[in-house]
């Protein structure tokens, strides 16, 4: 098979060997297991139980919300004690709505029903795998149900089984391929029998030999047809771009995905996991979690969901001087912001650090625009230019400049002779684009409010004038619809009723006046003739006061 | 909490400079070998003025010292404008050239990283506009010299002005090739004339000067293979010499020089290789470094053959530091997959 190379990269330190040569661990139970619902790409998972509940493992314990999104599961068996807000594996270091399970140490598993996936309707069976709780775990986390969704795309032709694993440290996906191959390849069917392609690659970075050869004779094992591929080991090859460019020479067009090409990239965890979930009943729960860097033991983990990273580490043999944990890769991982937070399934490796080997990064010189992060970038920007725009907040310009086709790999910030973290500059100017759009939709939403209020008040006011007039327009064509005797009794009953108005008005004389003397009559009758002057006088119009 | 790289690739701005410097070094030793004492005792005093001034630049503008007067670019532009001067240049006249390059045209614009034009070059220019005499007086190179000066002559003179009693001027310095040239075509003498009536004319260009420009060449070529330097600048650069001297020399070969002359001075070595490509005030693009090394030789030719100055290499890159905004924003190569959305 004839390979591409894609634009960039890098040869960073592999670093595979500390912890791919042991066999992966069988998961442990830990005594407190805290899952958090923000685990995937899309909306947060809505808990579906209450505190006190009791849960076996597999138990959906929080289900999808809205589209994007994917159910949750009991990681084991225990008792739901909190549901609120706890500590989580993410940058910001702000806590997140988790469901906290206190283990009762049985692993109970609940009941576990399979799918016949080949006589299930597509649509239900994307239910099931979103039910499930299956999302991308080569880091991305998106919810596979989506991805397995051909409709409304381009026909995929190819489906890539991503084995890159091209961050330096992280061993998960080798071990996984050398010990679950089959699982692995069982996954693909269902991928394949899902959207349709009629290719399956399968893209391994040549420093994995052992997992070529495992995947290839787990290929003929159980008939799959599927070319398993061994592609140079440059970071970031296993990124989806640079997987599809290699391997089927297709370039992803700039803003878009890979399936705009007709090609599905999938990690080969996420496809351990289908197979798990359809073949076997199993959601979601455990994932392979690589623990190494500055451990005794390093090596890989079935992690339940939801265990804390301290805790893996105590297994791995935590040494000395531990400096920290980086969750992912060290081009990619982030710093997590305390010891203890859980493994979720985004979890791919749990790296820990020390000074030696991971030196504070030192001071940030001035950019001197010598383009050495140009060579290196695989999506071919200019990252000295996009940093310029960013540090000015030139947003505009830095989105020109295609800004969204970073791919966040830190290519850039590896090779930087003034060691700037040029990714935080273009993660703080999309997270600034992002804010921007977020406040102009919802002045947008504000105005088209005001407008439509004043459109409505308008058109309010035109339909009552307009129902005034009809009404009123009414009113003259009935009237004359009356009949004369009608009206001649309707005028008779008035007369009559003024009648009697009138005759108890003169009934009605006033007393107090009655018995008085003449004199005082006559001053009455004065005050009474000056009133009705006054009166009179009153009712003239008067001239306008001049100013 | 970063979101960058955890690792790093071993380098530095340090590291870049220092590279740059040990690059120069083939030149500066045939400088010496060449034309005596005075190079060397110029390349240290402006290096010692460089360090001075920028720690007081630093320091007005509230910076740390350390890391910036570590990250060697003072040094470099120090050593580019000392190149550039006569090596016998009185003290004064490096002070007052590494002033503005440094204080002006580096930290008045922001500093390292931010400058529009090329410090040593905007030295360069101010001395020349304001120094006629002094930036003419070329040491001759030690083979035609009527009396070389000794380590101690050179200090005395760079210091002091003062040469050895019995010594004129005149067995001291002389007029460089490209200045005969100059003085030859206005005295209306043709070319061949005015090889033939002086000394200063080598091989290809002038005699010691030829070998200081091979020496810039090696040097440039190694920091082309350290991949300090892209390519496209100095090849451009020499291209745009080379087409416009050609052109002029095929037009009136009495009047207009050679190409290979016009390229095998120091100045225009020294400005391929290593101020034409100073990542900071030049093209970032690869389109555009072809631009701007083009429009640079093409200037720097034009400058020299029609201008009122000695040289005109400075003047070019200057102008053509001027157009990087513009030659960037058009040169702007394609992103991945962007070709194929049209």
């Amino acid at each position: 098979m004839e390979l591409h190379r894609f634009p960039g990269g890098i040869h960073p330190e592999e670093h595979k060997k500390e912890s791919s040569s042991r066999p992966i661990h069988a998961a442990f139970v830990p005594r407190k297991l805290v899952v958090p619902m923000r685990q995937h790409i899309g909306q947060p998972a809505k808990p579906i139980v209450r505190v006190g509940d009791h849960v076996l493992k597999g138990q959906m314990i929080a289900e999808a919300d809205g589209y994007v999104s994917v159910a949750l599961h009991a990681p084991s068996s225990g008792t739901v004690t909190d549901i609120g807000l706890s500590k989580v594996p993410h940058p910001s270091g702000l806590p997140d709505l988790c469901i906290t399970i206190s283990t009762d140490g049985r692993d109970e598993w609940c009941e576990r029903t399979p799918v016949d996936w080949r006589n299930t309707d597509p649509a239900a069976l994307r239910g099931h795998v979103r039910d499930f709780g299956i999302a991308g775990l080569g880091g991305a986390v998106f919810p596979s149900s989506i991805k397995l969704d051909p409709a409304g795309g381009p026909a995929i032709h190819t489906l890539i089984l991503n084995g890159g694993e091209c961050e330096p440290w992280i061993t998960c996906d080798d071990r996984l391929m050398r010990e679950r191959a089959e699982d692995i390849l069982e996954g693909a069917r269902i991928m394949q029998h899902l959207i349709g392609a009629e290719k399956l690659i399968a893209g391994i970075e040549d420093n994995k030999p052992e997992a070529i050869a495992a995947m290839r004779t787990a290929a003929q094992k159980i008939g799959v047809a599927i070319e398993v591929v061994a592609m140079p080991t440059i970071y970031p090859g296993g990124g989806g771009k640079q997987i599809t460019k290699t391997l089927t020479g297709l370039d992803t067009p700039s803003g878009g995905r890979t399936t705009d090409v007709g090609v599905q990239v999938f990690n080969v965890g996420t496809s351990y996991a289908l197979s798990r979930a359809l073949n076997h009943g199993e959601p979601l729960v455990s994932r392979i979690v690589t623990v190494t860097g500055h451990v005794l033991r390093p090596q890989n983990y079935e992690v339940l969901i939801g265990t804390p990273m301290s805790e893996l580490l105590l297994h791995a043999g935590e040494r000395e001087g531990l400096t920290g944990i980086i969750m992912g890769g060290p081009m990619m991982g982030f710093d997590v912001p305390a010891m203890d937070v859980p493994v979720v399934k985004a979890s791919n490796c749990v790296l820990a650090k020390s000074k030696e080997l991971f030196p504070p990064r030192p001071p940030e010189m001035p950019c001197i625009r010598c383009t050495q992060c140009v060579p290196v970038c695989p999506a071919e920007l200019q990252p000295q230019q996009l940093y310029w725009f960013a540090r000015a907040k030139d947003l505009g310009r830095a989105q020109e400049y295609h800004l969204f086709d970073c791919i966040e790999c830190g290519c850039c910030s590896y090779v930087c002779p003034s060691h700037i973290p040029l990714v935080d500059y273009y993660r703080y100017a999309k997270s600034e684009i992002w804010a921007r759009e977020k406040e102009k939709r919802l002045a947008d939403t504000a105005r088209e409010r005001h407008e439509f209020r004043l459109f409505r008040l308008e058109r309010e006011k035109k339909e009552k004038a307009e129902r005034l007039a009809a009404k009123a327009a009414t009113k003259k064509a009935e009237a004359p619809a009356l009949s004369t005797a009608e009206q001649d009794a309707k005028k008779k009953l008035i007369q009559e009723a003024l009648a009697r108005a009138q005759a108890r008005k003169a009934a009605v004389t006033p007393k107090n006046v009655d018995n008085l003397p003449p004199e005082k009559q006559a001053e009455i009758a004065e005050v009474e003739a000056r009133r009705a002057k006054i009166r009179e006088i009153a009712k003239q119009p008067v001239e306008p006061e001049q100013h | 909490m970063t979101a960058s790289a955890h690792i790093l690739q071993k380098g530095s701005v340090t590291r870049v400079m220092l590279l740059v410097l040990a690059c120069l070094l083939p030149g500066v030793l045939a400088y010496a070998w060449h034309f005596g004492w005075g190079i060397v005792i110029n390349l240290v005093w402006a290096s010692l003025l460089a360090l001075a001034l920028e720690a007081l630049a630093l320091g007005l503008r509230g910076y740390p010292l350390k890391p910036f007067l570590a990250d060697g670019s003072a040094l470099v532009t120090a050593w580019l404008l000392a190149l550039s001067l006569p090596p016998l240049a009185p003290w004064w006249l490096t002070l007052v050239g590494m002033a503005f390059a440094i204080g002006v045209a580096k930290h008045l614009y922001g500093g390292l990283g931010q400058n529009i034009f090329n410090p040593a070059m905007v030295g360069f220019a101010v001395l020349i506009i304001s120094f006629p005499a002094q930036m003419t007086q070329w040491s001759a190179p030690l083979s035609l010299a009527a009396h070389p000066l000794n380590f101690g002559e050179s200090l005395s003179f760079i210091f002091g002005g003062g040469l050895p009693s019995g010594v004129a001027l005149d067995a001291v310095v002389t007029a460089t090739p490209l200045d005969t040239v100059r003085t030859g075509l206005l005295q209306q003498h043709t070319l061949g004339e005015i090889h033939a009536a002086s000394h200063v004319f080598g091989s290809i260009g002038g005699v010691g000067g030829e070998w200081v420009a091979a020496g810039y060449l090696v040097g440039g070529i190694a920091l082309w293979a350290l991949r300090i330097v892209p390519w496209q600048v100095p090849v451009a650069f020499l291209a745009g010499i080379w087409l416009t001297a050609g052109f002029l020399h095929w037009a009136d070969a009495g009047r207009f020089a050679a190409p290979w002359f016009q390229i095998a001075t120091p100045s225009v070595m020294l400005g391929a290789f290593f101020i034409a490509t100073d990542p900071v005030s030049g093209s970032t693009t690869p389109r555009g470094r072809l631009i701007f090394g083009l429009g640079a030789g093409f200037l720097a030719v034009i400058i020299r053959v029609f201008g009122g100055y000695p040289d005109g290499v400075a003047f070019a890159i200057l102008l053509m530091n001027l157009c990087v905004p513009l030659i960037d924003a058009w040169t702007q190569p394609l992103v991945f997959g962007e070709a194929k959305k049209k």
